[in-house]
């Protein structure tokens, strides 16, 4: 009803022009943001993606503004509580208004609030961009598992509940994930990569990750989804490229299965019984 | 018994000393805006303890990583009906319901609320769905367990059969439908039975708030009800709407949701909002810094909140993000206006430290962290970081517990001129100590578990047992406020009939205060003159009225 | 009555302004439905209120200057108490308890409705009784 009419995000053409203005207006505070490898982290982690990294920076600029908006209000506040304490029955003077005061703070955080916009646009468009790329991972999330299988290639990964399947994928190199569901709403989350989407049924979510490091990564399904939510996990496992083409050709030998075993906590299957392994797409939405 | 009032409203004893029934027959036949709002206040704080019992299970489940308090399911059912009954049940109807209907009529004059009957009306449709929302946990297959956003299609009839979630529709419906009368009743209140002289630009924030907020639930709750229907139509009549496998659109149902939810979040906001501002004035001894700059904040504010719906869908990756992240951050600047208003509130006033003034300042602090961090959500690569961690779950709790704040504010506030007796002033402020840090005891480590990526909604978490220490300190947070709130069913007991009141024992400003504690049947014996937004303090200090910046005063 | 035809007006003209934008731009189909009709919403109420406006003397209330005694006169009939709430209300809980044990809850349910309904009606007509 909804999805078809919209544009996959950043790809609008007519916009770009837009953007290219915004981008300079922003240069200046994601310059500041991007050069502190002083600024503190604010509790968050850079990640192993080039967009979380990106997040990352977007996470610290607002974060500074927000620890100087908040220390200002707080020293007001504290300010006025204790030094206008009541001393005796006096009345105060009863000023209402004072209209310079107040159109100040009402521009100040607008002007604030566009940088904010502008700087969130730069970053929206970067992480949501699709570019080209010949690595492709379908991920199918069901009621308590995950699905991952590798088009072109006869690599299928499953498991449910306490088995945690593993993503395999290359690093430095752009993974393009087609997201879906088999029933019910389901959270694609690793934070790792400061990222998470629906998986909604009746809709292919497409977004690309490009890992920065190699490494083991926690995965986990972050929407409700009924009874073992809580359990629904799965692994993201970044490699080297040839590693990852010789784990997705050990899937055509099926007597050599020396790449695969090194992966145990993946339950590896030819094919599947419990999800069809074609997503489930609805004839409206793609 | 019909009373034909007239105006001018000047009598020396009651004359109109209700001569209805007494006992449960009065409780029952009553339309008397004041004893339905009394209802409507004890309902309410029941439902309050009941949700908050539920939290601390949700609490004590989570205190350590392989909880076995509660099953899976349990747990499920719990976490629905905690949200369900603080949103639904408490946070809303104390807003609109309670403290609304009791001091608007009053504070704009009128000698109740234009539709009594239909007011009474909303008391027990609210009442009984309550009743229905709860009784899930008597069925068979437990209490609604979905969430308390019932996102389709895990509410339809395969992924949760079940009376629970019937019931938890119908308890919603009944509740919808109490909230659209209360709304129809307090536009109709506000705009047909002010007192003369009461214009719109001298009503007091609180009513102001109260009717922007009833202009939101008519605009809200219908869509609420509808999405309900057809998600029971879904379950239960084989239609397809919120299904793939029929050509529906589950994402339709987060539509239909979130176009009512966000507005909600405001529907709970405002009268609390309101009743801060009416707090931090009196205990100021000050007019509201910025009274029209106030006004327009809130009709912004209401406008924007219903153009946000879909941040809370970034995820779904078929919204429109730059419109509604704008839409979403731009609501940042009217509630930053509220903030530096209320500070020029106090500032350079005689600041009364009573409980409802602390509790006010409380709910200052408070929100501003739950405002601040309402701005990252509204960006959507921040969101996709941060959505259904537990950052959000703290967000949002930052917010409702510094509604909680104001809600005890206004009980301390306003509860002398409801019963006529103050409530024990010792007693307040040890609960405003145990609810202040208690909350920010509760809800600081879940920020930073959220940013570790502890996902919501979640029973165990075996894989990560380091997330355990902030769950512990936020389980101490949670124990802490359910400890102010057994200090303040203490003190209502200890202060029963104990401290008098009077009429005006904080020196009030508007038009509540010009009359007796408790209110006669019909509200006022006399009206003072209306000449501003602050009629009772005209009249008490006919001498100092409220002057604008660079005023100079000429006879000193 | 002008500031009250103002507001619901405003309101009406910012939502036309909103399902606009956001038609134009994202063609989503849901939201511009709800944003349209919450421009009619404002609309409506909005255009009666100023139509009204229009047509009649300013009330006391509206009146910056009005004194008490100008408000005299019959300010409406306020039921003392009524029966009638408490049983409409227990007939539309009976109704919603349809949706979940039965249908034939909906007996008693619509019958303490259309009782209710009747009830009330009589009552304010005749002025009232419990």
């Amino acid at each position: 009803m909804e999805s078809p009419a919209l544009p996959p995000q950043g790809a609008s053409t007519r916009s770009r022009r837009w953007r290219r203005v915004r981008r300079a207006a922003v240069l200046p505070l994601a310059a500041l943001a991007l050069s502190g490898c002083t600024v503190p982290t604010f509790g968050a982690a850079p990640g192993d993606t080039t967009s979380s990294r990106s997040v990352f920076h977007l996470w610290q600029g607002f974060s500074i503004g927000a620890a100087i908006i908040g220390t200002l209000v707080t020293v007001l506040i504290l300010y006025a509580v204790l030094r206008y304490r009541r001393h005796g029955d006096a009345i105060p003077k009863q000023s209402q208004y004072h209209i310079p005061l107040e159109l100040t703070y009402t521009i100040v955080p607008i002007l604030i609030i566009i940088g904010l916009f502008a700087a969130t646009l730069v970053v929206e468009n970067k992480e949501l961009a699709n570019p080209k790329t010949n690595v492709t991972i379908d991920v199918n999330a069901f009621q308590w598992g995950w699905k991952f299988s590798y088009p072109g290639y006869s690599a299928v990964v499953i498991g449910q509940t306490t088995q945690d399947p593993t993503m395999m994928m290359p690093v430095n190199t752009n993974v393009h994930i087609n997201l879906t569901s088999t029933d019910v709403v389901h959270g694609f989350y690793v934070k790792a990569f400061n990222f998470s989407r629906y998986a909604l049924p009746g809709v292919l979510n497409q977004f690309t990750f490009r890992a920065v490091n190699t490494g083991d990564f926690f995965g986990q399904c972050t929407q409700l989804c009924g009874l073992y939510h809580s359990l629904m996990f799965f692994n993201v496992k970044v490699v080297t490229m040839p590693q990852y083409q010789a784990w997705l050709a050990s899937f055509n030998n099926s007597s050599s299965a020396s790449a695969a075993n090194a992966f145990s906590t993946a339950q590896r299957q030819q094919t599947s019984s419990i999800v069809p392994s074609k997503p489930y797409l609805s004839k409206g939405a793609n | 018994m019909v009373d034909v009032l007239d105006r001018p409203l000047v009598m020396d004893e009651p004359a109109h000393e209700s001569h209805g029934p007494s006992g449960v027959l009065k409780w029952i036949t009553t339309t008397d805006h004041k004893v339905i709002g009394l209802s409507y206040t004890i309902t309410a704080v029941i439902m309050m303890v009941i949700g908050g019992a539920f939290a601390e299970i949700i609490r004590a489940q989570l205190a350590t990583p392989n909880g076995t308090l509660v099953s899976l399911a349990q747990y499920n059912e719990l976490f629905t009906m905690h949200g369900s009954v603080m949103i639904y049940l408490f946070a809303g109807p104390f807003a609109f319901g309670a403290l609304a209907n009791i001091i608007v009529p009053i504070q704009i004059g009128a000698p109740d609320m234009a539709f009594p009957r239909l007011n009474a009306l909303s008391y027990w449709l609210y009442l009984t769905g309550a009743i229905t929302m709860l009784s899930g946990f008597f069925t068979a297959g437990g209490a609604a367990n979905f969430g308390w956003v019932a996102y389709a299609p895990l509410s339809n009839s395969v992924n949760t059969p079940g009376a629970g979630a019937d019931l938890w529709i119908g308890g919603l419906l009944l509740t919808g439908f109490s909230a659209i009368f209360t709304g129809v009743n307090l536009v109709a209140t506000i705009f047909y039975l002010r007192a003369p002289g009461m214009t719109m630009f001298r009503m007091p924030i609180f009513t102001w708030n109260l009717l922007v907020t009833a202009i939101l639930i008519l605009l809200a709750f219908p869509v609420l009800t509808a999405g309900l229907i057809m998600l029971y139509a879904d379950r239960h009549f084989g239609t397809h709407i919120f299904s793939v496998a029929g050509g529906g659109v589950p994402v339709l149902w987060q539509h239909i949701f979130w176009f009512w939810g966000h507005p909600e979040v405001y529907i709970l906001a405002l009268p609390f909002f309101g009743m801060v501002t009416e707090i931090l004035a009196v205990f100021s001894r000050k007019p509201v810094f910025g009274y029209k700059g106030m006004i327009f904040a809130t009709l912004s504010i209401a406008a924007l909140s219903l153009g946000v719906w879909a941040h809370h869908m970034f995820t779904t990756g078929v919204v429109l993000l730059p419109f509604f992240s704008i839409m979403s951050l731009l609501i940042a600047v009217p509630t930053g206006i509220k903030i530096f208003n209320w500070i020029g509130t106090m500032w350079r006033g005689e600041i009364w430290f009573s409980t409802a003034m602390l509790m006010a300042i409380g709910f200052v602090v408070t929100f501003l962290i739950g405002g601040l961090t309402g701005i990252y959500l509204a960006s959507p690569p921040l969101d996709f970081f941060t959505h259904d961690t537990y950052f959000v779950v703290a967000h949002f709790h930052s917010v409702v517990m510094a509604l909680v704040l104001a809600a005890m504010g206004g009980l301390y506030y306003w509860g002398p001129k409801i019963t006529g007796y103050l409530l024990n002033e010792r007693l307040g402020k040890i609960q405003f100590w145990f609810l202040f840090i208690g909350t920010q005891v509760f809800t600081l480590p879940l920020y930073l578990l959220g940013l570790r990526g502890m996902p919501r909604r979640m029973a165990i978490y075996p894989h990560d047992p380091q997330w355990k220490f902030l769950n512990d300190l936020s389980t101490v947070g949670a124990v802490l406020i359910g400890i102010s709130t057994i200090v303040f069913v203490l003190n209502v007991v200890v202060s029963w009939k104990k401290y008098p009141a009077g009429d005006n024992p904080w020196d009030g400003q508007t038009l509540e205060w010009f009359t007796t504690s408790p209110p006669p049947h019909h509200n006022f014996y006399r009206l003072p003159p209306i000449r501003s937004e602050r009629p009772t303090w005209d009249y008490n200090h006919p001498e100092h009225r409220s002057v604008p910046h660079g005023h100079v005063e000429v006879d000193q | 009555m002008k500031t009250e035809a103002k507001i619901m007006l405003g309101l009406g003209l910012f939502f036309g302004l909103m399902v606009a934008v956001y038609w134009n731009w994202g063609h989503e189909n849901a939201g511009s439905v709800m944003m349209f009709s919450g421009m009619l919403l404002g609309f409506l109420p909005g255009s009666y209120y100023y139509w009204w406006s229009r047509r009649m003397r300013a009330r006391p209330e509206d009146n910056p200057n009005a004194t008490q005694s100008q408000g005299a006169g019959v300010v409406g009939a306020f039921p003392g108490t009524s029966i009638w709430p408490f049983t409409m209300g227990m007939g539309a809980f009976f109704v919603v308890l349809a949706l979940v044990f039965g249908i034939w809850f909906l007996v008693p349910g619509l019958a303490l409705v259309v009782w209710a309904l009747f009830g009330g009606t009589a009552e304010s007509r005749r002025g009232g009784k419990v």
